[in-house]
């Protein structure tokens, strides 16, 4: 393979009060792929995108950004968390959210002014929430919710997008639409990671796959990897999903 | 009014302008409990300070009280990272036994020191201006004028400073941390603020009240306002306005002024919480009814709509057909009368050409559940939903 490796993730092991929810994972984000992370519940989906972000403290193991570590190549990265890990009775308008992007390239105590107003405008735009700007985020459905934080991602600007399940609780407007974002990053050459619930889609939406449960069972191209046999070892069941080759 | 009594005021004032500002942050964190905590546990902190200083306005008390508020704060969460009990469990472990040791502190040192359990929890607005700071036998005013004074101006310029990163972490703790904004930096930030303020704030309203100026003008905000930066205006408002009419409801009553000034806080959110225009309690029970009506008046309009016979129609069997209470089905049969949207035939009930409309259109909204459909619809018909 002679692309240019995004992550690299080596040896790493994360444990909540010493129970490990991943362990020993070895994995290579190649530039460019659009990825799903796929897994049963609890099997450290999410887990494993916040121990790459720094969110969480692993216990063993390193990850690079291109080569570096991640708080040396925070400007590259964009992240939208689980819709529900926060409140949206937060007292802001949409607006204000998606501005949140801006504010890693910013830096401390500077605040944003008209340049990070436009891009947060334009990143809106590309969601199809300009019309809901100044709505409060209260006020807005799951699916325009969600991709308020898409918008707010791009508006991060970035080369890799780690996203933990961007299409829980949309309906299949939004969803479309969201793919269609994921499918335009990845032609301008981002990288996109997703946790990814719905196994009859990833042949459709994605390129590349990695099965997780613990431990990473597999990965790779989504034509080669996504079969029977992977299913079966990260899902314990024998699961059979119709593949579209 | 005498110079004490405006001095009372202006204190009271600013008291309440330091506590507003950290509050709204604690409440939209969910930690309005912490706030609690935090009051209760600088106890030992403030009398190893007096021990130490002789002095209840000395910053250094200050400082050794306030890091006892860090440090509970720190205490609660080890706890609670081990798994074994629950947020709200830690901080009740935490602070009885940090308070416990600040009253044994006092019991046992009650003959030589000049500090009691009740000057701390209750304080006493009413001494303040009798603690004059005197610069080289010049009168520049009560202490904790200053000392108030100098906490509000501190904590006004961190939040300016730093308030998109206030802003990020308490929205969004995971993105704050992606993007190179500790929210544990920002956690402990706005735990010494808080602890500050709670100890600079003790000597005059009292530890406990100090909790009410905290959260009851953030709490109260919360509902008027869905903008971050107008909460934290209308908190500031609403604590001065608690502050000065608490004191004067203290000099007519003859009663304890940081008890008023508590209690006109109560009042103050008791109104709003009962007559909010959107988030109020009256509010919010009046939608619920309109919308109960709404949806019985489209149910009542789909069932005529679905069914032709004569039976199903009858003015005096419609309750029975779609079991409703006489009473409500009156209710939905007269609204809908008196928009037109059907008519009465010999006792029998037919959708009129707008009830035809309006049920079609019900029916794509429910269908659908898009709320584009039902935009038109609230122009065309009568429909509340907002």
């Amino acid at each position: 393979m002679d692309q240019k490796i995004a992550v690299q993730i080596d040896d790493l092991t994360v444990a909540y009060n010493y129970k490990p929810v991943l362990w020993d994972i070895d994995l290579s984000v190649p530039e460019g792929v659009l990825m799903a992370i796929v897994g049963p519940n609890g099997a450290g989906k999410s887990t494993l995108i916040k121990a790459i972000l720094g969110i969480i403290k692993p216990i063993a193991g390193s990850v690079s950004i291109y080569g570096k570590p991640y708080s040396k190549q925070r400007k590259l990265v964009a992240y939208v968390p689980q819709k529900g890990s926060v409140d949206w009775d937060f007292p802001t308008t949409a607006l204000d959210v998606v501005m949140m992007g801006t504010y890693g390239s910013l830096g401390w105590i500077k605040r944003p002014g008209q340049k990070e107003k436009k891009t947060a405008l334009e990143s809106m735009e590309k969601v199809g929430m300009l019309a809901f700007k100044n709505r409060q985020i209260s006020q807005l459905s799951g699916g325009q919710q969600q991709r308020v934080f898409l918008a707010r991602a791009l508006a991060q600007d970035a080369s890799i997008y780690f996203m933990d399940e961007p299409f829980q609780g949309v309906d299949a407007t939004t969803e479309i639409a969201i793919i269609n974002i994921l499918k335009e990053l990845r032609k301008a050459g981002k990288t996109v990671v997703v946790v990814h619930h719905d196994l009859q889609t990833v042949p459709e939406y994605f390129d590349w796959v990695t099965f997780l449960n613990v431990k990473k069972i597999a990965t790779g191209p989504v034509k080669e990897i996504f079969n029977d046999d992977n299913l079966t070892k990260t899902y314990g069941i024998n699961y059979k999903v119709a593949v579209n080759k | 009014m005498s110079n004490p009594q405006i001095e009372i005021q202006i204190i009271a004032a600013i008291v309440a302008m330091a506590c507003a500002i950290p509050g709204v942050f604690l409440v939209l964190r969910k930690m309005a409990l912490i706030s609690d905590a935090i009051s209760h546990a600088i106890l030992p902190g403030i009398v190893i300070g007096f021990f130490v200083t002789q002095d209840l306005n000395s910053p250094l008390l200050i400082l050794l009280a306030a890091l006892t508020g860090v440090i509970t704060v720190f205490l609660v969460e080890f706890i609670q990272k081990t798994g074994l009990v629950k947020e709200d469990t830690a901080i009740g472990l935490v602070f009885p036994v940090l308070f416990s040791i600040g009253v044994i502190l006092i019991s046992k040192n009650a003959n030589d020191v000049h500090l009691d359990v009740d000057a701390v929890l209750l304080g006493e607005l009413a001494f303040a201006p009798f603690d004059r700071l005197m610069v080289s036998g010049a009168d520049w005013g009560p202490k904790s004028l200053w000392i108030m004074g100098g906490i509000l101006l501190i904590t006004i310029s961190l939040m300016v400073l730093f308030f998109k990163e206030l802003k990020v972490s308490t929205f969004d703790a995971g993105l704050s941390s992606a993007l190179g904004i500790s929210p544990v930096v920002m956690h402990y930030g706005l735990m010494s603020v808080s602890s500050i303020t709670v100890v600079g704030a003790f000597d005059a309203v009292g530890a406990i009240l100090v909790v009410a100026l905290m959260i009851a003008p953030a709490a109260t905000a919360y509902l008027l306002t869905e903008d971050l930066k107008k909460m934290i205006g209308l908190s500031l408002l609403f604590g001065v306005v608690s502050a000065i009419s608490g004191y004067w409801v203290a000099h007519f009553l003859d009663a304890s002024i940081s008890g008023s000034i508590a209690t006109t806080l109560g009042v103050i959110f008791l109104f709003v919480y009962l007559f909010a225009p959107k988030k109020g309690l009256i509010a919010v029970l009046y939608r619920q009814k309109q919308q109960r009506i709404e949806v019985s008046l489209i149910t009542f309009l789909l069932h005529l709509n679905r069914h032709e016979e004569e039976s199903e129609r009858h003015i005096n069997h419609l309750q029975e057909h779609i079991n409703w209470h006489v009473v409500r089905a009156r209710t939905v049969l007269d609204l809908a009368e008196k928009n037109n949207l059907v008519e009465i035939k010999n006792d029998i009930v037919f959708l009129t050409h707008k009830g035809l409309t309006f049920t079609e259109k019900s029916l794509e909204y429910i269908i659908s559940n898009k709320d584009e459909k039902i935009e038109p619809m609230k122009e065309d018909f009568f429909l509340f939903r907002g």
